[in-house]
This record gives structure tokens, sequence and C-alpha cells, in this order.
């Protein structure tokens, strides 16, 4: 079987990739331990990233609203812990859940127009949601925020404690868990066709497959990554802001997206990482002009590395490895 | 024999322009049938309107004694009316083994499972080789399809059609733009293609026509102006006056 062997390297390569993360995971808790509580922000906007790339990249379909997605599982399991859930593995699935229904309703809506007036539905959902946060202030604690959530320890054992050990670590496993379903639905029959539909959607439908249903389906997939997100950085930082379903949240994450790399999932990863740390040490050096070093940071990505850090990093590897590549052949 | 694909009295007015007006044409199983017009004839708006992309004003479309008239593009492809493209339409970043297996794995209705490995599907890519081979592309199988050869790639359209198992196959210029050196390993694929597969060629290449088709439809500012036999088109006083005399020595 011709296969066989290619599937097998495959799979070792996704094998080699969780442990990168998962080493890279522990790192950051050895290296960085008085900063765990911005790490665990890391990974739950690292989730939100990979929510975005799945419609981004794989589908081909632009959104400046995924912080919706993001922020209905923040809202849901804040919300579910205040009134006494306080599981934290059962909030991470309320959250995947409301991200999920909240996936249904957006991709309802956006899938029905095209371009720009797709993207501007996108914005204009994040913009309502929003908004109906603010408003519902009863339920949501409007612009102050939803507080006063305790998660119950971690398996009954774990404290989320000051540290936020438990938090990143809870964290890490759920992005290893996450990435490692993603890598399988992506090279699946199905995260073919998106793929098929990202790049020419008239074959798709000469092959006789309905467009909707199949983008319909990545939109409730991509919440329920994004809901987990949101989710977590409720249970970690153990308040909702507004800020969560916000349109900045989203323009930030499809940046951080490209900056990283569209199409193949671990330059959501990085893409995250980079920005962030970027983020977090020039704001720290200076509060007001740090979003001037992204822009260029950007700027230098886009001219000299269109296919974004991790694109120009696979192309490095690619030509390093090129001889040995051919000898196998 | 009833006809397993029939067009009865087709018309498509854009306002007060017609472009297709009154086209009848039916054919049998196996039959290989050339419709062929100058430019502006109305051949592109003739396979809107057959494959779905548009509707017609007028004028119904049978597919193996179905009315399909109503059906949308994709329930004509289920149905097993299939269309090849002018210009290629495939997926730059994938190989043609992959296209293929995307082909294979729709018919079996496995196109869209979330639950399963591509790339592990052995029935679907045992398939996917031996129509890769028939067509000579096992060489590129594996490479993406965005570096491989303009004439490997048309091979690779008919490829995906004939993993679809139609039952009418709409050819639209399978030659056009493949430089003439690559024209004879189209046309020979063209003529391995299923005996009892109805193939209705759309094609300007006039060698092509006459040596592939059986039957010729010509369509002139929209309307069928000749059905008959390729050695008499030429002839046709008619057929001469539409192209003036630009495609009527090309027959003899």
């Amino acid at each position: 079987m011709p296969m066989t062997a290619s599937a097998s390297r495959t799979v070792g390569r996704d094998l080699l990739g969780l442990a990168l993360i998962a080493l890279v995971g522990l790192a950051g808790y050895w290296l960085f331990p008085d900063n765990l509580a911005f790490l665990t922000r890391v990974i739950s906007v690292a989730l939100l990233v990979l929510s975005l790339d799945l419609i981004v990249g794989y589908c081909g379909v632009a959104s400046l609203g995924q912080g919706a997605l993001y922020g209905a599982g923040a809202y849901a399991a804040g919300i579910a812990c205040v009134h006494g859930i306080t599981d934290p593995v059962l909030l991470i699935l309320i959250g995947a859940g409301a991200g999920a229904i909240m996936g249904l309703l957006m991709g309802a809506i956006m899938l029905r127009a095209h371009g720009l007036p797709q993207l501007v539905l996108s914005i204009a959902i994040v913009q309502l949601l929003h908004e109906a946060a603010n408003k519902a202030s009863s339920i949501t604690g409007g612009s102050d925020g939803l507080s006063g959530m305790s998660p119950a320890p971690l398996f009954g054992v774990f404290e989320f404690d000051l540290w936020g050990r438990s938090a990143y670590l809870f964290g890490l496993g759920l992005l290893l868990i996450v990435f490692a379903v993603l890598r399988f639905v992506t090279r699946s029959p199905f995260g073919m066709v998106c793929r098929g539909l990202k790049e020419d959607p008239l074959r798709i439908s000469a092959l006789g497959i309905y467009a909707f249903p199949v983008l319909l389906k990545m939109f409730v997939i991509s919440g329920t990554v994004a809901g987990m997100g949101g989710a977590l950085a409720a249970i970690a930082t153990q308040v909702v802001g507004l800020d969560s379903v916000s349109f900045e949240v989203s323009a930030n994450a499809l940046v951080m997206l490209v900056l990283g790399g569209i199409g193949h999932l671990y330059g959501a990863l990085i893409g995250t990482v980079i920005f962030m740390a970027l983020e977090h040490v020039v704001a720290a050096i200076n509060p007001f002009h740090w979003m001037t070093l992204v822009g260029a940071v950007l700027i230098a990505i886009v001219l000299f590395a269109p296919r974004g850090l991790s694109g120009t990093l696979d192309e490095l590897a690619r030509m390093l490895t090129r001889d040995r590549w051919r000898a196998g052949r | 024999m009833s006809a397993v694909f029939e067009v009865s009295h087709l018309s498509k007015a854009f306002g007060g322009l017609k472009v297709n007006s009154d086209i009848s044409l039916a054919m049998n199983e196996g039959e290989r049938l050339a419709l062929i017009g100058p430019n502006g004839a109305g051949k592109t708006t003739f396979v809107n309107l057959v494959t779905g992309r548009i509707p017609p004003s007028a004028g119904s479309v049978h597919l193996a004694g179905e009315d399909i008239t109503s059906l949308g593009a994709v329930k004509r492809v289920r149905r097993g009316l299939v269309r090849t493209f002018q210009v290629t339409r495939l997926f730059p970043d994938m190989t043609p083994e992959e296209h293929v297996v995307m082909t294979i794995l729709q018919r079996l209705g496995r196109a869209t499972r979330i639950l399963a490995r591509f790339h592990g599907d052995s029935a679907a890519t045992d398939e996917a080789a031996e129509i890769l081979a028939t067509l000579g592309l096992t060489e590129v199988a594996r490479r993406k399809v965005a570096t491989i050869a303009y004439g490997q790639q048309r091979l690779l359209e008919i490829a995906i059609s004939l993993a679809q198992r139609p039952k009418v196959l709409l050819l639209d210029e399978p030659a056009a733009g493949v430089p003439s050196s690559d024209t004879p390993r189209i046309e020979e694929a063209l003529a391995r293609l299923p005996a009892s597969l109805a193939v209705l060629m759309i094609e300007h290449d006039m060698d092509l026509v006459f040596r592939f088709a059986k039957r010729v439809v010509v369509l002139a500012a929209g309307e069928v102006i000749f059905q008959g036999l390729p050695a008499e088109v030429a002839k046709d006083p008619k057929v001469r006056e539409a192209y003036l005399g630009s495609y009527a020595h090309a027959g003899g």
C-alpha cells in the first residue's frame, strides 16, 4: 500500500509538532513562573486564532467578528460559574457549546453574503453582541464585567491558585487536545473539501458538493474552539469583560493569524505567541506606542514574508532539506 | 431508443437580447456530438443553461427521461450531468491524486466526512490510481497541480469527470490553450472515453471536432442553423455564411 508510508510520516510529523508545542509550553512554565497568568491568556487567545484559521485559512471566508464566538464561550462559562456550575472541565464544555451555537448562527448569517459584505456582516455581529452584553448588565455585569466566579479545583484536586499554575497547565493540555483534533479534522475528507472551497468553489459545486453545509459545519467547529478559548480565559482570570466580545479582539486575532501565516494551524500559534509577547514587552517599555512597533513588524512581514512567519519557516526548512528529500524519493 | 439527454426549445434572453433561441437537440447513450459556432454564437450561455448555472427563459432539459429544468447546478451533477471547464478549474495546491480521490469520495457519499482520513481511503485511492494511469498521469499524481503542465491539467479535468461516472459529459473546449504538441494526448484520452457515455463537445478546433464527433450541431446568433454529419457541415451554405468563410474549408 503506497499510502501507509506517507500516512505514518504525517502521523509522525504531527506527534513531533505536538511534542514541540508541549515542550515550548512547559519551557514557558519553568522559565516564567511569575507570568503564568499572561501565558494562560496567550493560550486562550491562541485557541481563538486557531478557530479563525479554520474559517479564514481553510475555507477562505474572511471574518473580523471572531470575538463573537470567543465572547459567547467566555460569557457562557462565566455565567454558569456564577450560578454554581464550577467544575472547570464542565465549564470548558459549556463554553464550547455556546461557541458552537454562536458559530451556527454566525455562519448562517455570514454565509448568505460573499466578499466585502460578508466581512461587514461579521463586524456587525460582534458589535451587536458587544452591545447586547453591555445592555444585559444584570446577567453579564455590563461594563463592570462579570465577576464573582470561583471555579472548583481541577479534577477535584488542583486549586486555581493565585500563581495560576493549574490554570496554565490546564490550558496547555486543552490546547494540545484541540490542536491534535484539528490536525485530524483538516486532514479529513471534509477538511480537503474546505480547502477546495477556498481555492475554487465553482469546481466544488461541479463535483456535486454543496458549499453551504460544509462551510456551516466549519463555522460550528470554529465556534467550538473559540468558545473553549473564551471559557479558558473566564476560568483563569475569573472575570469576563466586554472586551472579550469586541471588534478589537477580533481584529487582533486576524492580525496574529496573518503574522503567523494562514492555513496551517502552526501559523496561528506562532502568530499569537509573537504578537502577544511583543505587546507584553513593548507595552511595558512604552505603553503608548507599542502598536506602532507591532504595525511596523506587520508591514515588514507582509512585504518580505507574505506567507507569514510559519510559511517562511516552512520554506526555509524545505530549502535546507531539499537534497535529503530528493534522495528519499 | 429514448434519448439520455434532451434539450427542447431552450431559450434565454437578457432583456431584449436573445442569446439562445429555441435550441433543441437530443443525444442517445454513447453518442458523440459536437456543438460548434463562431464567437458570440451563444455556446457559453448554452452550457450555463444546460448545467443549471442560469435559468432559461423558456424550454426544458431532460436527463435520462427526467425533467431537470428546475434543478440547480449541484443537483444536475448528482443526477449524472457532468462538465469540464473551458479554462481548467482545479485546486492549484492539491495533487491530481487528491482531486480524483475527492471526486470518488463524493460519488460514494463520503466526501464531507469528518471522522475519517482523506488519505486513508484505500478503495478511493486505488480507483484514483487506476484512472490516473489510464490518462498517463501516474508520474505527476503526487505533484501539486500548479507545477504540472497545462496539457496534464486538461487531462486531469477529464480524469475528474471520469471519476464522477456521468451519464452525460459536457466537454467545454477540452483542448483549449493546450500546445499543439500535446493535443494528440487529449484526443487519445477522448477516444478512450467509455463507449456508453453520451458526450457533448463544445469546441473551436475543427480538426478535433471532425475526428471526434459523429454528429455536429452548429450554433449561430443563438440559433441552431445546422444539425447533421461532420462531412456535410462545411458544404452547408448557412454555415458558410455564419463563419464568413473562415472555417468553410476546414472539413475539405
